[in-house]
């Protein structure tokens, strides 16, 4: 069985610093895989590396059998690999249905199909994605009159309104009060499971990760250390040094 | 304001054109210059108050415009009406042809470095004019006598440029309402949102720079046979005047919203003509004043602060580009 995304030997340096080093890893089809290591361990350079927002300096990275190694983010967005912000990132000077409606993948991107009012199909589908994400009762608000966490959200319904076929998120459950966490697991696994969409996260919550991934690879110094299922992981002793420092 | 208020506020503001020059029929041309100045503000909105991004050298478009016309008129022999809309309609194809060539260039430089490479453009423009003899050089071009008395001249453009104000307006409207106006907003927002989420952000900044180039092309094509004479820096690449004023009267309406250009045009026209009559050889201080007073006490224009006043009457409205 070949991965939906396959990585191989992937390296980024910047200057001295390298903060890929020949990692591999894939993440199958339709699965929950997590992607854990300690701050500056090289998740989020990994992270820019898939979705084209800076290119690797060596190795290769696969997409559904497409090579998207030097495909730009866009491009690579719209095969439908998409990717959420640590910081979120929604247009706060529109509404959350605004928010909602550009990036509507059904309606389309081509310059043509975008010179028309917002369809009702449009706004219907962005209606039921915001009440998934229970946003509804704010889908006329300011995106920046939103609290940190339910951006979060918001940022989830757009990236779903966009049909994706995996989303890359980047710390989801960071920044978020713990009542609204299980909120957002919950969500996250509904999107998983109804829409078939393929999750591979990032996350610093480890009980967050433990419930959510099915399996984690985790990366230490640049380097991918070890690869299993949540309690694999979770017992690996090179995990435990990375995390606490070696004994 | 609400969907009604709007309607009933264009409706006013089109008797108001349709009427105004027979009221005061002494004021034709500065109504003519209102109307083109409510174009300016309008075309200059549409990268820089609701794409983010800011041009300084929309003024190349404006002139391109003018010199493509009255070229057309002296070259083509046709008579002034026919000519002047030849020429016109020449203007806006070559001043959006330039949108494209150039914005698919400069366009991929971000915010204040899109700016900066604007700054030069008209410059250059009013430079290469000024050297080229098939363009008259520094003496500039005479476009053909119209072909009435001047008052008849000045009610055919007041006409012309409130046609052509009106057009662009409900186009705008229209367009803004699109998912298209979402995406300019969405590149004004966040940039690199819009791209990680596909959006194809270079080819949406391009289409907005050369509508707008167009629409100056028009606008420029009729201002020469107004104004009577093509000047290569005083009338067609009038950085200083026309040029700055673009921008100033967007900002000072209040940018990236529907109104503010057309707001901020008609209170700078009328500003700017008391302070003409009275402050004689003292225009250009009270210009630095008040463009002062706009980024000081007006940063988000009039509308802006009408809108931090008043909240209430401002409420969001639900579909559309969201700022009425």
């Amino acid at each position: 069985m070949s991965a939906q995304l396959a990585i191989r030997g992937a390296s980024k340096r910047f200057g001295g610093v390298t903060a890929n080093d020949d990692i591999s890893m894939e993440v199958p089809q339709g699965r929950i895989v997590g992607l854990i290591g300690p701050n500056g361990s090289g998740k989020s350079t990994l992270f820019n590396s898939i979705v084209g927002y800076h290119p690797v300096d060596g190795g290769s990275i696969r997409f559904e059998e497409r090579e998207i190694t030097r495909m730009r983010t866009a491009e690579i967005a719209r095969l439908g690999l998409i990717r959420t912000f640590q910081q979120t990132h929604v247009f706060v000077q529109m509404s959350c249905m605004q928010n909602m409606a550009i990036g509507d993948a059904e309606a389309g991107r081509g310059l043509l199909r975008l010179m028309r009012p917002v369809s009702a199909e449009t706004r219907e589908r962005a209606e039921t994605l915001l009440a998934f994400c229970g946003l509804y009762g704010k889908r006329h608000l300011m995106a920046g009159e939103l609290s940190f966490g339910q951006r979060k959200l918001l940022e989830l319904a757009m990236a779903l309104m966009l049909r994706p076929r995996m989303l890359l998120l980047d710390e989801p459950t960071a920044g978020i009060n713990p009542t609204l966490i299980k909120g957002v697991i919950e969500r996250l696994q509904r999107a998983n499971r109804e829409f078939g969409v393929t999750l591979f996260v990032i996350e610093h919550n480890m009980r967050v990760i433990m419930t959510l991934a099915e399996h984690i690879h985790c990366l230490a110094h640049g380097r991918l250390l070890a690869s299993g299922s949540p309690d694999e992981v979770r017992r690996d002793a090179r995990v435990l040094d990375a995390y606490l420092g070696a004994r | 304001m609400s969907a009604r208020r709007q309607q009933l506020l264009a409706l006013g503001i089109a008797a108001a054109g349709i009427a105004l020059p027979f009221a005061i029929p002494d004021f034709r041309a500065q109504i003519a210059m209102l109307w083109a100045l409510v174009i300016m503000a309008q075309t200059w909105d549409i990268t820089g108050g609701q794409t983010g991004y800011n041009s300084f050298g929309n003024i190349l478009f404006f002139g391109v415009g003018m010199y493509a016309s009255v070229v057309v008129q002296r070259d083509t022999g046709l008579d002034y009406y026919a000519a002047l809309a030849l020429g016109m309609a020449t203007g806006a194809a070559i001043a959006a042809t330039l949108a494209v060539l150039l914005g698919s260039m400069i366009l991929r430089m971000r915010g204040h470095y899109f700016a900066i490479a604007t700054l030069g453009l008209g410059i250059a423009a009013g430079e290469i004019a000024g050297g080229w003899d098939y363009l008259g050089a520094g003496s500039g071009l005479s476009p053909p006598l119209f072909p009435a008395p001047p008052q008849t001249a000045n009610l055919f453009f007041a006409y012309l440029y409130f046609a052509l104000a009106a057009l662009t307006f409900a186009a705008l409207a229209a367009l803004y309402r699109t998912r298209f106006g979402l995406a300019l907003n969405a590149i004004r927002d966040n940039e690199d949102k819009a791209e990680a989420m596909g959006l194809r952000t270079g080819l949406y900044k391009i289409t907005a720079w050369t509508i707008a180039a167009f629409v100056l092309g028009l606008t420029g094509g009729a201002m020469g046979n107004m104004l009577g004479f093509v000047d290569p820096r005083d009338t067609a690449f009038a950085g200083a005047t026309f040029g700055v004023w673009m921008v100033l009267m967007a900002i000072l309406g209040g940018k990236g919203t529907l109104w503010g250009p057309v707001l901020g045009a008609t209170v700078f026209h009328i500003t700017q003509e008391l302070l003409w009559t009275h402050l004689l050889g003292w225009q250009r201080v009270a210009l630095g004043l008040i463009i002062v007073g706009i980024v000081v006490f007006f940063p988000q224009g009039i509308l802006g602060w009408a809108r931090t006043r008043w909240p209430a009457r401002h409420e969001q409205r639900e579909q559309g580009s969201g700022r009425a």
